[in-house]
């Protein structure tokens, strides 16, 4: 045991009471959590800093607001329904479509239909706090719902995948894609059942996934191999990502994004207190990377410098992480 | 540098709950084991008499100074009579009065000691006696005596071992039988001892004690001799010459005067009683904290009402169980619903025994997670929902302690004490969980609240463990320290180990 923690130590994996303790508590102070906490400010704060966002249809913030829902998506055929202030993606309802034959039922990315009043029902309990991070009223944001790039149509099944890049002190550090699976309904969280694969941040090619705490090589519903794809835009996120610590002003924070078919990249929304799976998935834990970051910061450098020296200092060779070949 | 402060503070809680820990352990005698208990004895002097036509007093002589003893308590018992306490010299006098009594009487005098080796306590050293002057030809003898004792001697000690060596030999000379023609009693020999030591100018005395032994109903006090060597006082026992006190003997009065003076009685009659008990170390630790007038005791927990006392002995664990916690959770990883609703069911196991709380707990939740998901098709709002979870909660306990009351499992009662809306909340994080993220998750989370429960049970639960941390409260300062300690540990969780397992494989 004690062997296997002193390993893990060498390899330089970050462990949940480290990065509570040196991580989260000492870069990211108590009163930005707000910005990453609250969906709709971290949107208002994107959109300010000119980061690109899923368009908001609009948010229902009481009781007596859950009947406004028809009107707010009535021009919208699929939209995305999610708690400001959820946690771990619980509480998203994705709708691709409605019913041809009933006019108030709603497709699910699952191809499920529902009807409205259950959607309503399931905004209501939003708006009664059942998904918030401390049980407290929140608002219930419907908005636009990411058509993603056929490049990962063979790597997840119904669902967007996103790309979770982990910034620390404004550098990109590490990075996965996080692909949906049947287990995971359509949801792209790795502890609901999603298939994360980490990705080399120099090339954006993706290495090998990993599901649950295991090694896969191939996604486990459509049997697609799952390493060897190039994210496209690649810079762009990187950038994006890396322009979270302005945004932020968090030293440590997960940054979610997906890329639309027709928009590009789009940041979904962040996270201060990011998982440690992304470790798994990229065969390598992130002390070491951090630890580079502290010897070459550069307070003055600006987003896209930033993006640059991540691209050039983090490769998954250098790093000797799971390379593919 | 917060892990230096955090050092620093563990350190000095850790030296401030171990210090405190030990004064009141080796110096204030507070028991480690809840079963310590010392020996106290009971002394009970019972004085009867015929009362007379006048007014009656009634002076007994008691223990004042008391080696090897200190005293817990004393008190009388007197019906009528007027009681109060003289201090004559070094000694001290029961005295009770009363205008007018009929018939006869009984008094009662009892005092409760415990043994304290500590105590040696003894009076000032005394003057040197004048010669008493002794009448012909008693006079010729005790000067003979002296003389002859004084040529086989050193000094005051072995003088005293010398002259009751020659008192007690099978054939004494004819002085010594001189001297002792009219000593009837015991006690008249130890007063003629002391007249030949005051004309060899030795300080002596005669003491009077009961020997204390398990139970005794008829106990007359014993003479010893004490002498004064110049630098303190020495204990002779008159039949032997052997230096020192029988064990236990707890000296009762000192000098010649009689045990009990009674004036307008008759027909006096005076008799000891010895009874043996075994009374709680703390009582004792208390008494000496008070007779060394520390401060700590009086805010110690045994100060306050009974009442309050047993809420605490609960409340003084909860720290503990938080320790379990913190431990279960920081250092091996095991999730559980809620932050400290482990404590709460381990507090709730207390009442119910473990095997029956298990059972209740398990069988209270899976019904209302069963009514929960009930509920859930109403499409209840959340908190109306709770609120029907916990009234359901309710009427679930009253049918469960109703239908085992009925099959005679008594402990079907005590159901009613869990916390209730601690049920309730688990029913409804549960469920959510369930709904979000599988009836796998919700189901370990559900089985890791309860091993934490079980375990902080277990160490809750734990006797000595209780009696230590009511008895030495400080001792929380050190569970407050390590959990401290643990606040800035940043090691791997236990389940990270084999979380992260795929990581150690590839190097």
């Amino acid at each position: 045991m004690f062997r296997n923690a002193r390993l893990l130590r060498e390899a330089g994996v970050l462990g949940i009471n480290d990065r509570n303790a040196e991580f989260i508590m000492r870069l990211n102070p108590r009163r930005f959590f707000p910005r990453v906490d609250d969906k709709a400010l971290t949107k208002e704060l994107a959109i300010k800093a000119g980061m690109p966002v899923p368009e908001l249809y609009g948010s229902i913030a009481s009781q007596a607001e859950v009947r406004h829902f028809p009107d707010i998506v009535a021009d919208h055929d699929s939209f995305v329904v999610k708690p400001a202030r959820g946690s771990g993606g619980d509480g998203i309802v994705v709708v691709t479509g409605r019913s041809k034959r009933k006019a108030a039922s709603y497709r699910l990315a699952n191809g499920l239909l529902i009807t409205g009043t259950e959607i309503e029902h399931h905004i209501s309990n939003i708006v009664g706090g059942q998904y918030s991070l401390s049980g407290n009223p929140d608002t219930a944001l419907i908005e636009y719902c990411v058509q993603f790039d056929p490049l990962f149509a063979d790597v997840s099944y119904q669902g967007v995948p996103d790309i979770r890049v982990i910034v620390y002190r404004g550098y990109p550090v590490m990075s996965m894609v996080r692909l949906p699976t049947r287990n995971s309904d359509g949801k792209a969280n790795l502890h609901q059942g999603a298939v994360g694969a980490g990705i080399d941040l120099s090339t954006g090619r993706t290495l090998r996934g990993v599901l649950g705490n295991d090694v896969v090589d191939e996604h486990p519903d459509t049997g697609a191999l799952i390493s060897g794809l190039y994210i496209p835009q690649w810079d762009f996120i990187l950038q994006a990502s890396a322009r979270s610590y302005e945004v932020t002003g968090l030293g440590y924070v997960g940054v979610d994004m997906v890329i639309d078919r027709s928009h590009g990249p789009m940041i979904l929304e962040m996270n201060a207190r990011p998982g440690l799976n992304i470790q798994i998935a990229n065969g390598c834990g992130i002390l070491r990377r951090v630890r580079r970051i502290d010897e070459i910061f550069d307070a003055t450098a600006d987003p896209v410098t930033r993006a640059r020296v991540a691209r050039q200092e983090f490769s998954a060779e250098m790093q000797g992480a799971l390379a593919l070949e | 540098m917060t892990t230096r402060y955090v050092l620093v503070l563990a350190g000095i809680l850790t030296l401030i709950g171990l210090a405190m820990f030990v004064y009141k352990w080796q110096v204030l005698g507070l028991p480690l084991d809840d079963k310590q208990e010392t020996p106290t004895w009971t002394v009970e002097t019972t004085i009867s008499f015929e009362s007379g036509p006048g007014s009656i007093s009634v002076n007994l002589q008691i223990p004042t100074l008391t080696p090897g003893f200190a005293t817990l308590d004393e008190f009388s018992v007197s019906r009528n009579f007027a009681f109060g306490l003289n201090y004559v010299g070094a000694d001290r006098e029961a005295q009770w009065t009363v205008r007018r009594a009929d018939g006869s009487q009984t008094l009662y005098y009892r005092i409760v000691v415990y043994e304290d080796p500590d105590n040696e306590q003894s009076d000032i050293t005394p003057p040197l006696p004048i010669p008493p002057s002794i009448n012909e030809p008693l006079r010729t003898a005790v000067e003979m005596i002296v003389a002859d004792v004084s040529e086989h001697s050193a000094d005051a000690a072995s003088f005293t071992a010398v002259l009751l060596r020659q008192i007690n030999t099978p054939s004494p000379n004819s002085n010594i039988e001189l001297l002792l023609a009219e000593a009837g009693s015991k006690a008249a020999v130890v007063r003629q001892i002391t007249t030949v030591l005051a004309s060899a100018r030795i300080p002596a005395r005669i003491v009077h004690g009961i020997p204390l032994q398990d139970q005794q109903r008829q106990v007359q006090p014993v003479p010893w001799l004490e002498i004064h060597d110049g630098d303190r006082w020495r204990y002779f026992d008159p039949d032997t010459a052997i230096e020192g006190l029988p064990d236990r003997f707890l000296i009762w009065w000192r000098g010649s005067e009689p045990l009990v003076r009674v004036e307008g009685g008759s027909s006096v009659e005076t008799n000891f009683a010895v009874q043996r008990n075994l009374i709680d170390s703390i009582a004792i630790a208390e008494h000496r904290a008070d007779v060394r007038q520390s401060r700590l005791i009086d805010f110690s927990l045994f100060s306050l009402p009974i009442k309050t006392q047993a809420v605490y002995s609960v409340l003084l664990m909860i720290p503990i169980g938080a320790l379990i916690i913190t431990v279960m959770r920081n250092v091996i990883g095991i999730d559980t619903f809620g932050t400290f609703m482990p404590v709460l069911i381990a507090l709730a196991f207390r009442e119910t025994q473990l095997v029956a709380g298990i059972v209740m707990f398990t069988l209270l939740v899976s019904l209302g997670l069963s009514i929960r998901f009930l509920l859930e098709r109403l499409r209840l709002l959340l908190v109306p929902r709770l609120s029907a979870v916990l009234i359901v909660v309710v009427l679930l306990m009253l049918v469960m302690s109703i239908i085992t009351h009925q099959l005679g499992i008594e402990m079907g009662l005590s159901v009613a004490l869990f916390p209730m809306v601690i049920i309730a909340m688990t029913i409804e994080r549960m469920s959510v969980l369930w709904e979000e993220r599988g009836a796998g998750e919700a189901m370990r989370a559900g089985l890791g609240s309860m091993i934490v429960a079980i375990m902080a049970y277990l160490v809750m639960g734990m006797r000595w463990l209780e009696h230590l941390v009511f008895t030495f409260p400080e001792l929380l300062l050190i569970v407050l320290a390590v959990v401290l300690l643990l606040g800035r540990y940043t090691g791997y969780r236990v389940s990270e180990l084999k979380r992260f397992k795929a990581l150690i494989a590839t190097k």
